[in-house]
C-alpha cells in the first residue's frame, strides 16, 4: 500500500510526504472528473457505505459521487445522533452494517473520537468524514488541493483563518495540514471563539481582522452559527459582522492575488459578502470539483489494488 | 481464635513504628504488640517478607446497591476491597433510591454483614434525593449507622444549604463531604479544558469549575466552624486554596485519587473512555502539584473513587460515556509501584494517607492504627513481586479500570479484619 | 533482488533499424495519416510513440499527435507483483474519437496492460480503430492479444526479464534479457 495507513482518522497520523502523496493522486482523478466518460473500474466490486450520523449534502454527495466515478457499490445510510433519542447504538449500528460484507466506511458523527472507536472493533476501511469538532481530514486535503491550484506550493503562504475557530473541525484539520507542510497561519475571530490555547498549534492569533489581513495570500472564511449568539459567545450578529465579515474593502488589505476560501455552506452577507462569494478570487466551487477529486484519490488509495494484511 | 503474626515489618504511623515486630490478635483486637512473641494454640502467618500495616481504609467507594447491582453489588464490591487490601470503606448515597433515610442505611450495613467481609460505613445524602433543595434528617441517619453525609456525584449547588448543613453538623460531631463542581461552569463537559480538549475536539470542564467550590465551602467553614473534607481534589487552585486554609486553622481536609496522581488528560488521545471521569484527569502541572501537595501534607488521604460501570456502558463514543473508573483492586499495587518505588512518598507516608488519616478524618476510633486495644484490621503487603493486573480478574463487576495491563510491583497478600482473614494469597 | 544479465539482444544500432522498418509498414497500412494519432503507454511507450512520430514526420512531412496514457486504474489484480501503483496522469489532449489510435508499448508479455489499455482509450472516447505497437514481443500471452508491428519477436522463458532501456531516461539505447540470481 503507497498509504500505509489502514484508515483516515484526520490530518494529525499524516506526514508531509503522505499528504503530498494524496494531493498528487489527486491530480489524476481530477482528469478523470473532467472526461465524457467519468468512470475508471479500479474499485468495481467494493461496497463502500457513507455512514452519516449528521445531515450533510455536500460532504455526503461529494463521497457518493466519488466512490461511483471508481466503480464501487455505494450505501447511503443516515442516521439521527442525538443522546436524547437512544435507539441503536453506534457499535451496533456499525456491526450490523459489516455483516453484510462491506469494505469501508465513511463516517460523520456528532461525537469527537468516534471514527476512532469505531476502528477499535471494526475490520473495514475508515474514513473521517467529521467527528465533532475534533477533524475533517477530506476537507483540509481538498483546500490544500486548491490552494496547490492557485499558488502553486504551500509552504510559506499566509493564510488566514476567521470565525468560529473552537468549534471548528475544519479549521483544526487545516491548521494541522498547513503547519505541517510549512504555512503560516492567522486565526481571527472573538476571544470566546478563538482562545489563547491554539497558540499550541504553532499559529498566530489576532483579534483584529484589518490587521490580520495584510499580505494574506489565502483568506478562509468559516461560517458562524446562530446559536453562538444564544449562548452569549458574541453579544450580537451585528457586531459580529461589524468585526468579523469579509467585505471588499478589507479584502483589499490581502495581497492583490489574494484567494478567497469556504468550506461551505456560506452564510451570504453574514461572514462574507455577497460580492466576494461570487468574485473572480473566491475559489469557493473550484473547491467543490476539487473535493470530489481528493475523495476519489483517497479512497483509491486506502482500498485499490491488493489487501495487505500489515497496514494498521 | 487466636492469630500470631511473626517477623513482619510493621508499620504504623500513628505510633511511629518501623520495626520488625509480632503481633498477636485475638477476638478480633490486637493483644500484644512487640519484638518476640511466644504463644500456645495461634495460627502462625509468617511474614518475615511482608510489610504489616494498619488495615487500609478506602473513604470514597460507590457500591452500586440498592439500585445499580449490574455495575456492583454490596458483595462484589466488598470482595474488591478485601482483594485490594481494603479492610473498611466508605460509600457514597447515589444508589437508587438515594440513601438520604434510614431504610437504605441500615440494607446498606446488613447486606454488609451478610457479605460478612470488610467493614462498610455508609455516607449519607445532604440532601434529599441529592436534589440540593432540603436538608435530610441527619441525626436519625446517624443513628442509623451513616458515618458522615455528602452529595457526591453532584455538588451542594446552593451555598445557603451547604451552610445549614455545616452548622447542623456540627451538633452531630460528623462530617460534610463535598463534591467541588460549579455545575454551570462544567456543563456538557468531558475531560479538562485546556491545550488538550482543544486538540480532540472534546468541551472541556475548566478547573475553575472545581475551585470556586473549593473556595466557597472553605469561606464557609471559616464562617460555620464546621469541619469539611473536599473530595476528589484535582486542580493546582484547589491545593492553593486548601494551603491557605490550613495556614488560618480552618477546619478543612481533603483527599485525592490514584489516577489523578499518575494519568494527565494527555493520554485522552485514543478517546479510551477508561479515562473519562469526573473530575476529569487534569494536566501534567496539576499532577505533579498533587504529587507535591501528598508530601507536604496539603493532600491528608487517598481514596479510589471506585465508580463502577457495565461494559456495555463505557463501550461507546467518549461523550456518550458515563464518568468514573474503578479503584480498589488496582490502588494498593500502582500506588506502591509509581510512587513508592519512585520514591515519590514513604512507605510510611502512604499508609498514613490509606489508613491513619481516612480513620482520623472519618472519626473511626479503634482503627488506622496499631496498638493494643486497636481493631485488629490488618494488612499484609508484599513488595518485591513483579506482576500484571489482569483486570478480568477482578472480583468486581465492572472492568472500567485505566491501569488495565500496567506492570507493577507490590500487592496486599492478606487482609484481616476484626482478628478474621478474609482474603489471603499466601501458602497455607 | 539481484539480476544477472544474460544476453544484449538489441544495441542502439538495431533499435534504429527496427523502428524505421515498422514506420515504413505503418506508412504503408495507413492511408489516411491525417487521421492518425499515436498513444503511449507509460512509460517508455512515450519516448517510443514520440520517436515513431517524429520518423513519420521526417518521411511524410505530417505531425502526428502524441498522448501519454497511463494505465493503473484500468489494471487487474494480475498485472503485476506491486500492491499499489502511484497514479500518474493520462494526457491526451487530443479527440480520438473516429481516429486510427496507434498503442504504443515497448514490450508486450501477457497482453494485460493492453487490454487495460483499450478499456481506458475506449473511456476516453470512440476510436474507428486500434492498432499496437510494440518493440518487443516476448510471447507467454495469457489474453487473445496480438501487435500489429513488432519490433522484435524475442522468445524468452518465463523467469527471464526483458529490460528496454531508452537513452531519453536510461541513457542509453539497448533491450537486455536478465534473470534473477539466486542468494544463498
Amino acid at each position: 500500500m503507497i498509504l500505509k495507513h489502514k484508515h483516515l482518522l484526520g490530518i494529525e497520523q499524516l506526514n508531509p510526504s503522505e499528504i503530498s502523496t494524496i494531493l498528487e493522486t489527486a491530480e489524476s482523478f481530477l482528469e478523470v472528473s473532467r472526461r465524457e466518460v467519468k468512470k475508471v473500474p479500479i474499485l468495481r466490486g467494493k461496497t463502500i457505505v457513507n455512514l452519516f450520523f449528521e445531515p450533510s449534502t455536500r460532504t455526503r454527495s461529494s463521497f457518493e459521487l466519488a466512490a461511483k466515478r471508481l466503480s464501487a457499490d455505494i450505501l447511503n445510510f443516515s442516521r439521527v445522533s442525538s443522546s436524547v433519542v437512544k435507539g441503536e447504538t453506534l457499535k451496533d449500528t456499525v456491526l450490523n452494517l459489516e455483516a453484510m460484507n462491506i469494505d469501508a466506511l465513511i463516517v460523520r458523527h456528532s461525537a469527537s473520537g468516534a471514527p476512532h472507536f469505531i476502528s477499535t472493533f471494526c475490520r473495514s476501511h475508515i474514513i473521517n468524514a467529521g467527528d465533532g469538532t475534533h477533524e475533517h481530514p477530506t476537507q483540509a486535503l481538498l483546500d490544500a488541493f486548491t490552494i496547490r491550484q492557485e499558488k502553486k506550493r504551500l509552504r510559506g503562504l499566509k493564510v488566514v483563518i476567521v470565525g468560529d475557530i473552537i468549534h471548528s473541525r475544519v479549521a483544526r484539520s487545516n491548521i494541522l495540514l498547513l503547519r505541517k507542510m510549512g504555512a503560516k497561519v492567522v486565526c481571527c475571530g472573538p476571544p470566546s471563539l478563538v482562545p489563547l490555547e491554539f497558540r499550541t498549534y504553532g499559529v498566530d492569533i489576532n483579534y483584529n481582522l484589518d490587521e490580520a489581513l495584510k499580505g494574506a495570500d489565502v483568506v478562509m472564511m468559516l461560517r458562524i452559527q446562530l446559536e453562538r449568539q444564544k449562548k452569549n459567545f458574541f453579544p450580537s450578529l451585528r457586531e459580529y459582522i461589524s468585526l468579523f465579515a469579509l467585505t471588499p474593502q478589507r479584502f483589499s488589505l490581502a495581497k492583490k492575488d489574494a484567494i478567497i476560501m469556504h468550506p461551505g455552506p456560506i452564510n451570504r452577507c453574514v461572514e462574507l459578502s455577497a460580492e466576494l462569494a461570487d468574485s473572480a478570487r473566491s475559489v469557493i466551487l473550484k473547491q467543490v470539483e476539487n473535493g470530489v477529486a481528493v475523495r476519489m484519490a483517497i479512497l483509491y488509495l486506502l482500498l485499490g489494488g491488493k489487501e495487505r494484511e500489515d497496514t494498521d | 481464635m487466636k492469630i500470631l503474626i511473626k517477623n513482619g515489618r510493621v508499620i504504623d504511623p500513628l505510633s511511629g513504628i518501623d520495626d520488625t515486630l509480632d503481633i498477636l490478635i485475638k477476638d478480633g483486637q490486637i493483644v500484644e504488640l512487640k519484638p518476640k512473641i511466644d504463644t500456645s494454640e495461634a495460627r502462625t502467618i509468617d511474614a518475615s517478607r511482608l510489610v504489616v500495616t494498619p488495615g487500609l481504609i478506602d473513604m470514597h467507594v460507590h457500591l452500586r446497591e440498592p439500585g445499580y447491582e449490574y455495575k456492583e453489588t454490596i458483595a462484589s464490591g466488598a470482595l474488591a476491597a478485601a482483594r485490594g487490601g481494603f479492610t473498611s470503606i466508605a460509600c457514597m448515597p447515589n444508589t437508587l433510591p438515594v440513601n438520604d433515610n434510614r431504610g437504605i442505611t441500615e440494607f446498606i450495613l446488613g447486606q454488609a454483614k451478610k457479605a460478612n467481609l470488610v467493614n462498610v460505613f455508609p455516607i449519607a445524602a445532604i440532601t434529599k434525593g441529592l436534589q440540593g433543595k432540603e436538608l435530610t434528617d441527619m441525626a436519625d441517619l446517624q443513628a442509623a449507622g451513616a458515618i458522615a453525609f455528602s452529595d457526591d456525584g453532584r455538588p451542594v449547588t446552593s451555598s445557603l444549604i451547604m451552610r445549614r448543613a455545616l452548622e447542623y453538623t456540627r451538633m452531630l460531631e460528623s462530617l460534610i463531604i463535598d463534591h467541588c463542581e460549579e455545575p454551570e461552569l462544567s456543563a456538557d463537559g468531558v475531560m479538562n479544558e485546556g491545550e488538550w480538549s482543544l486538540k480532540f475536539g472534546l468541551r472541556g470542564i475548566p478547573a475553575a469549575a472545581e475551585e470556586i467550590m473549593v473556595a466557597r465551602d472553605i469561606l464557609l467553614t471559616k464562617l460555620t466552624g464546621s469541619p469539611l473534607h473536599l473530595a476528589h481534589v484535582s486542580t493546582r487552585g484547589s491545593l492553593e486554596l486548601i494551603r491557605w486554609a490550613k495556614a488560618n486553622q480552618l477546619p478543612v481536609t481533603a483527599e485525592t485519587t490514584p489516577h489523578h496522581l499518575l494519568l494527565t488528560d494527555k493520554m485522552i488521545a485514543n478517546y479510551d473512555t477508561n479515562l473519562k471521569v469526573n473530575p476529569p484527569l487534569r494536566s501534567e502541572a496539576d499532577r505533579a502539584a498533587l504529587l507535591q501537595a501528598l508530601q507536604d501534607g496539603t493532600i491528608d488521604a487517598i481514596a479510589t473513587d471506585h465508580a463502577p460501570h457495565a461494559p456495555d456502558e463505557k463501550d461507546v463514543e467518549f461523550d456518550q460515556a458515563p464518568f468514573g473508573i474503578i479503584g480498589l483492586e488496582s490502588a494498593l499495587p500502582v500506588l506502591l509501584d509509581r510512587l513508592v518505588q519512585k520514591k515519590i512518598i514513604t512507605l510510611n507516608r502512604l499508609v498514613e494517607l490509606l489508613s491513619t488519616n481516612p480513620a482520623r478524618i472519618l472519626r473511626l476510633k479503634n482503627k488506622g492504627h496499631l496498638r493494643v486495644g486497636a481493631d485488629a484490621d490488618l494488612t499484609l503487603i508484599q513488595l518485591q513481586k513483579k506482576h500484571t493486573l489482569d483486570v478480568s480478574r477482578f472480583a468486581s463487576r465492572s472492568r472500567n479500570c485505566p491501569f488495565a495491563g500496567w506492570s507493577v510491583k507490590g500487592m496486599a497478600v492478606m487482609t484481616i479484619v476484626g482478628g478474621r482473614i478474609i482474603y489471603s494469597t499466601l501458602p497455607q | 533482488m539481484e539480476e544477472k544479465i544474460k544476453a544484449k539482444v538489441m544495441d542502439a544500432r538495431k533499435i534504429k533499424r527496427a523502428l524505421e522498418r515498422m514506420t515504413t509498414e505503418i506508412l504503408e497500412r495507413n492511408r489516411n495519416l491525417e487521421n492518425l494519432v499515436i498513444v503511449g503507454i507509460r512509460t517508455r511507450g512515450i519516448y517510443i510513440g514520440k520517436r515513431i512520430a517524429r520518423l513519420i514526420q521526417q518521411a511524410e512531412k505530417i505531425k502526428v499527435p502524441v498522448g501519454v496514457l497511463d494505465i493503473t486504474l484500468y489494471r487487474d489484480d494480475f498485472s503485476d507483483l506491486e500492491a499499489q501503483h502511484m497514479v500518474q496522469k493520462t494526457e491526451i489532449d487530443f479527440p480520438i474519437t473516429d481516429k486510427d489510435v496507434l498503442l504504443v508499448d515497448d514490450v508486450l508479455f501477457t497482453g494485460r496492460t493492453i487490454r487495460a489499455a483499450m478499456d481506458s482509450l475506449i473511456d476516453l472516447g470512440r476510436p474507428r480503430t486500434i492498432q499496437l505497437l510494440v518493440l518487443i514481443d516476448r510471447g507467454h500471452r495469457e489474453l487473445p492479444i496480438r501487435a500489429d508491428y513488432v519490433g522484435k519477436f524475442l522468445p524468452t522463458s518465463k523467469r527471464e526479464m526483458v529490460q528496454v532501456h531508452l537513452d531519453e531516461i536510461d541513457g542509453v539505447d539497448e533491450v537486455l534479457i536478465t534473470e534473477p540470481v539466486e542468494i544463498e
